[in-house]
């Protein structure tokens, strides 16, 4: 890539949220086990309120990422440390996504037994949040991989964090056993790419693989596509890749399959969309054969399977956390309808995809939070994650009942939340695309979810408990949260979404932009 | 867009009762009386604005009226949609999402006049007849002014979007409503099965819409560009707008120039846009009108609902899905009109006749309501299929009739059951001695509902089945090689003949709920009814009596409504 040279100002400008990330980390280290001649560690009783310094400094960093706006006289779009970062407004975007959903993780883990007093462990979220923010701006196969490991390896420490707890360690087990496999097959694949071309730059790919060796015969560069499919598969649980899913979710702490289930998911389709639209753009043809088409028709046809086969299986869960969990398979479904829609002929078409996709992950971030979020404060009290413990919610806790009625509502696709705005753009991307076929199986699975989105509403608002008259305590970081997720959800839903949705245009317009 | 400020009248409409919502969200649950107090003021407000905008429009329709013969007669590109533009009034529009042509359009025209006016009454005495609710009063307010809200977002939206924004979002705190508050032996299913029908259609007529909309951008920006330029000259479209668009004008004005028949769609020899998706969309929102075979939903769901959802959901829901149907399908894609509704028509007829059956047999007395509400709406829906202007306004005009007649109705058996705590018709008797006022609206409501000359009934009816029986010799159906002509004559004949069985359970329910014997010691509760209960019935019982010796109130705003749909169906006036 012949890049522009930027002065070291401005590289360390463009990684500057990763530098901070870095340095709270050091800072949560600080606070557990102190730093000599530096920093005292926090007395035992007060080693939640690392719970509070995270979620607030992730949150300023969310907001610093906001202010550092690509695309200005002092930060240019383009690519930074020799090639390896990529700055553009859809990787601000995607950092914006998971700051914030490390923020409010964070605080979300305040109060719960095990891991809420344990500074280690939002030191061990902090690392995990950056090797995510770096995946939104790679730019090169090896920063790639590197921050897609720098993202996992933390991930699985906190999946099995509570060791006491069997089920807790069996997920951490199972997800380190799933993702390192996974892993593996797509270096595997990345290392194709770099062999067939001996580049390992994104952008500079294509422009290799389409000529030399490869112009009469696509089959070995679609063979390293569909490994490194499976590696993307995993991460975001599509089927047939999602058999961890399940086990993972309901076995980690609740926090941590929250910031699983978001964070994780949307560096995930961040790099997705980077890597296919810059590695096998819809100029490469091998051999007479359109490379894009074969991976639309691959994504789309996971897109169908995933959001049947998640949906489906949800109806019969009986624990909230798995109900979840396969709902997170569907929706893995419905944002890939928008990577599909990648197909489409037209710029106006391809960009309206990626900010579909874009704003997706955006608001399913607050929905999917403020869904775990409400299922914290229930399960730190009553101790049980069941869908019929949740009985009587409404008359016990009527906000929290709201609340969670609000997050599934969202996740249904129903007004006037996030997610009915959020489904509408990826359906008309799809249809716009040529796609109507699929925007109808999308518009079906979504009814087939309202079922059971409705069936924990009914159990909330229509079954009775003898527990009715013992509220739910709710203690002041969950305040936040909750209100913070749900007034986004809502705003996302009515009066926030041209900002948002302009912002996410921005950020698929600067794919394309050189 | 005027460049005065404007009070934003239709906005307010719905907004009042997502403030009120909001407001009794955070009172104190045990206040139930100040929640109360703020349900029925916005409730109030609805009706007075509602009112206000009603009357406001017909001052209009005599010069709109002439306006528009004037400019049907003078031809030319557009004519449609141009007088669909003139025809709204109260607009409000402001961008939403611009790069997807989404705005917030809202408009007024003599369609939706009347819906907003039975919105209204509705709600007033839905909030009226749920005075005594105790469990939970809070939860049910919020809910069912959110409900309220949706009712009214769809009536006045002009941009399909918006409309359907709100259309979902009027589904959810039905659910609740049923699920929640509903009769205890049904209610969860009933709930879900409302629920599940009502958004399967809605979601396929969604994907309907977005491909409509496609369609009309490629088209403006292919072969129509020189249409969409006269559309902008025409004043329908602004000159600055973008080719895709979810405002009803843009889409109607594609459709006008032509963009939703072009032949050979997805390469099918012979097939149109139009022609392909208006099953899916008339239908998709048919669900909602109760259509045949997808009415199964609406009987149970009456009769599960509390009395106030079951008012507002028989009285005002099961219209919006007509007014949806005949808005996105008949307005937008009269050319898949013309192919479809000679066939639907059969379904509107079986909705007619085997509604009115199911209702005779009926013991429950909800059920008898609930059924006998499939049976009217079929009339809806066969007014829409005769295509001509006399048909299309009794189809106007029974959804208001029928939607007041049966919000009476279901109130008249919530206040018998109230007091009765039973709905069984065998063993009810002799209520008219303890329950007069009661007695008499039901009467008038089943006098009604059987087109007795004088009630809005009859006046809505009687035009149903004049202006198919006018339709007969321009319509003809294509099966194969067989055309099956004139039968339009035949459908209004047996149609007619479910008018018959209506009388005949209406009159065996009178008969035996409110005359006889009275059985004071099994009914001991049974008294006259409150003056809250009172007003409801009043409230609901005069615009039938109002609409049946002076139907000029309501007929020629509908006309005025119609007019560009009947230009773009080429029914003449």
């Amino acid at each position: 890539m012949g890049a522009t040279e930027y002065t070291l100002g401005q590289n360390l400008l463009v990684i500057l949220p990763e530098i901070g990330l870095a340095l709270l980390a050091v800072i949560v280290l600080g606070l557990d086990v102190g730093i000599p001649g530096i920093m005292r560690p926090l007395s035992e009783g007060r080693k939640q309120l690392t719970a509070v310094v995270c979620g607030v400094v992730l949150a300023l960093l969310a907001a610093l990422t906001l202010l550092l706006a690509p695309g200005t006289e002092t930060i240019p779009q383009g690519f930074y440390w020799g090639g390896m970062i990529r700055y553009d407004v859809l990787a601000q975007l995607f950092k914006v996504i998971v700051l914030a959903a490390a923020s409010i993780t964070s605080l979300m883990s305040y109060g719960v037994k095990g891991i809420g007093r344990k500074p280690e462990f939002y030191l061990v979220l902090v690392v995990s949040a950056l090797g995510m923010t770096l995946m939104a701006g790679a730019a090169d196969l090896i920063m790639a991989f590197l921050a897609l490991e720098t993202t996992s390896i933390p991930l699985y420490i906190l999946a099995g964090f509570k060791r006491e707890d069997t089920r807790s360690s069996e997920s951490g087990m199972k997800y380190f056993l799933f993702g390192s496999f996974a892993s593996a097959i797509m270096l595997y694949g990345l290392s194709l790419l770099y062999g067939f071309t001996g580049h390992t730059n994104l952008y500079d790919l294509a422009g290799y693989l389409g000529g030399g060796m490869f112009a009469n015969n696509p089959v070995p560069v679609l063979a390293a596509m569909v490994l490194v499919v499976v590696g993307f598969g995993f991460k975001i649980s599509a089927v047939p890749f999602h058999f961890w899913t399940p086990d993972v979710y309901e076995g980690a702490p609740t926090p941590v399959t929250a910031f699983l289930s978001v964070a994780s998911k949307a560096a995930s389709f961040a790099l997705l969309i980077r890597f296919f639209l810059a590695v096998f753009p819809n100029t490469l043809v091998i051999g007479g054969q359109d490379i894009q088409t074969f991976w639309v028709q691959l994504l789309a046809a996971s897109a169908v399977i995933s959001m049947t086969i998640g949906n489906v299986v949800a109806l019969a869960q009986k624990n909230i956390k798995r109900l979840l969990a396969y709902s997170s398979i569907a929706h893995a479904g419905y944002t890939l309808i928008g990577v599909a829609a990648l197909q489409s002929t037209t710029l106006n078409g391809q960009t309206q995809a990626v900010a579909s996709v874009a704003f997706y992950m955006f608001m399913y971030m607050f929905t999917n939070l403020l869904a775990f979020a409400v299922v914290v404060v229930f399960s730190e009290a009553t101790g049980s994650e069941t869908i019929a413990d949740l009985a009587g919610l409404s008359r016990r806790s009527p906000w929290l009942a709201l609340l969670m009625t609000i997050a599934l509502l969202s996740l249904a696709g129903i007004p006037p939340t996030a997610g009915f705005v959020g489904k509408f753009f990826l359906f008309n991307s799809a249809v716009g695309s040529g796609l109507t076929w699929l925007a109808i199986v999308g518009v079906l699975n979504s009814i087939v979810a309202l079922y059971y989105y409705l069936v924990v509403i009914k159990v909330m608002y229509v079954n009775r408990s003898e527990d009715e008259n013992k509220p739910i305590p709710v203690s002041r970081p969950y305040v936040w949260v909750l209100a913070i997720t749900a007034i986004a959800l809502l705003l996302l839903g009515t009066i926030a979404v041209q900002p948002v949705f302009e912002w996410a245009m921005r950020s698929a317009g600067s794919l394309f932009a050189s | 867009m005027t460049e005065a400020f404007q009070f934003p009248i239709l906005s307010v409409i719905i907004f009042t009762p997502i403030v009120a919502a909001v407001v009794i969200l955070f009172i104190d649950s045990e206040k139930r009386d100040l929640i109360r107090g703020i349900a029925i003021t916005a409730a109030v407000i609805v009706l007075v604005l509602a009112a206000a905008v009603f009357f406001g429009y017909n001052a209009r329709v005599p010069a709109l009226t002439e306006a528009q013969v004037t400019l049907t007669s003078a031809g030319g590109d557009q004519v449609a949609t141009t007088l669909f533009e003139r025809g709204l009034a109260f607009e409000e529009k402001v961008d939403w999402v611009p790069q997807l042509g989404i705005t917030y359009h809202l408009g007024i025209d003599g369609l939706n006049a009347p819906m907003v006016l039975l919105t209204g009454l509705v709600t007033v005495a839905g909030v009226l007849i749920s005075w005594r609710i105790d469990d939970r009063t809070r939860e049910f307010m919020v809910f069912f002014m959110l409900l309220v809200a949706g009712v009214l977002g769809v009536f006045l939206a002009i941009d399909m979007f918006v409309l359907f924004f709100f259309y979902e979002l009027a589904i959810f705190p039905m659910y609740i409503l049923i699920a929640t508050w509903g009769w205890v032996k049904l209610r969860e299913y009933a709930a879900m099965k409302l629920t599940l029908y009502i958004l399967i259609g809605s979601v396929i007529a969604l994907v309907g819409v977005i491909a409509m909309a496609i369609a009309a951008s490629n088209f403006f920006s292919g072969d129509g560009a020189a249409a969409f330029q006269a559309a902008k000259d025409a004043g329908v479209i602004s000159q600055n707008a973008s080719t895709f668009s979810f405002d009803m004008t843009h889409l109607m004005a594609a459709g006008e120039a032509g963009a939703y028949s072009a032949v050979n769609y997805l390469g099918i020899d012979g097939m149109t846009f139009a022609k392909l998706w208006f099953p899916f969309v008339f239908i998709g929102f048919g669900v909602l009108a109760g259509l045949f075979p997808f009415h199964n939903w609406s009987p149970d769901g009456h009769v599960a609902a509390p009395t106030a959802v079951s008012m507002i959901h028989a009285g005002v829901l099961m219209k919006l899905g007509a007014y949806a149907a005949l808005r996105a399908g008949v307005q937008l894609l009269p050319q898949g009109a013309q192919v479809h509704l000679p066939w639907i028509v059969f379904l509107t007829l079986i909705n007619v006749v085997y509604g009115a059956f199911i209702a005779f047999r009926q013991r429950d007395f909800k059920y008898v309501i609930g059924f006998s509400s499939v049976s009217h709406m079929g009339l809806v829906s066969m007014g829409f299929a005769s295509m001509n202007i006399i048909g299309m306004t009794g189809a106007g005009l029974q959804m208001f009739s029928h939607g007041a007649m049966t919000a009476l109705f279901f109130g008249c058996v919530g206040m018998v059951y109230d007091r009765a705590h039973t709905r069984d018709i065998p063993s009810l008797g002799g209520f008219a001695k303890k329950m007069p006022w009661v007695a008499v609206a039901f009467i008038l409501g089943g006098l009604a509902s059987m087109g007795m000359p004088g009630l809005s009934g009859f006046v809505a009816e009687f035009p149903i089945f004049q202006g198919m029986w006018a339709a007969s010799q321009n319509i003809s159906l294509h099966i194969g090689g067989f055309t099956l002509q004139n039968y339009y004559s035949i459908i209004v004949i047996i149609a007619a003949l479910g008018i018959v069985i209506t009388a005949a359970y209406v009159l065996r329910v009178t008969g035996q709920v409110f005359f006889g014997e009275f059985d004071a010691k099994k009914y001991p509760e049974v008294g006259d009814i409150a003056i809250t209960d009172r007003a409801i019935l009043i409230l609901l019982g005069a615009p039938l009596i109002i609409l049946g010796v002076y139907p000029t109130i309501m007929a020629p705003m509908i006309e005025s409504g119609l007019r560009p749909i009947l230009a773009l169906l080429g029914g003449g006036s």
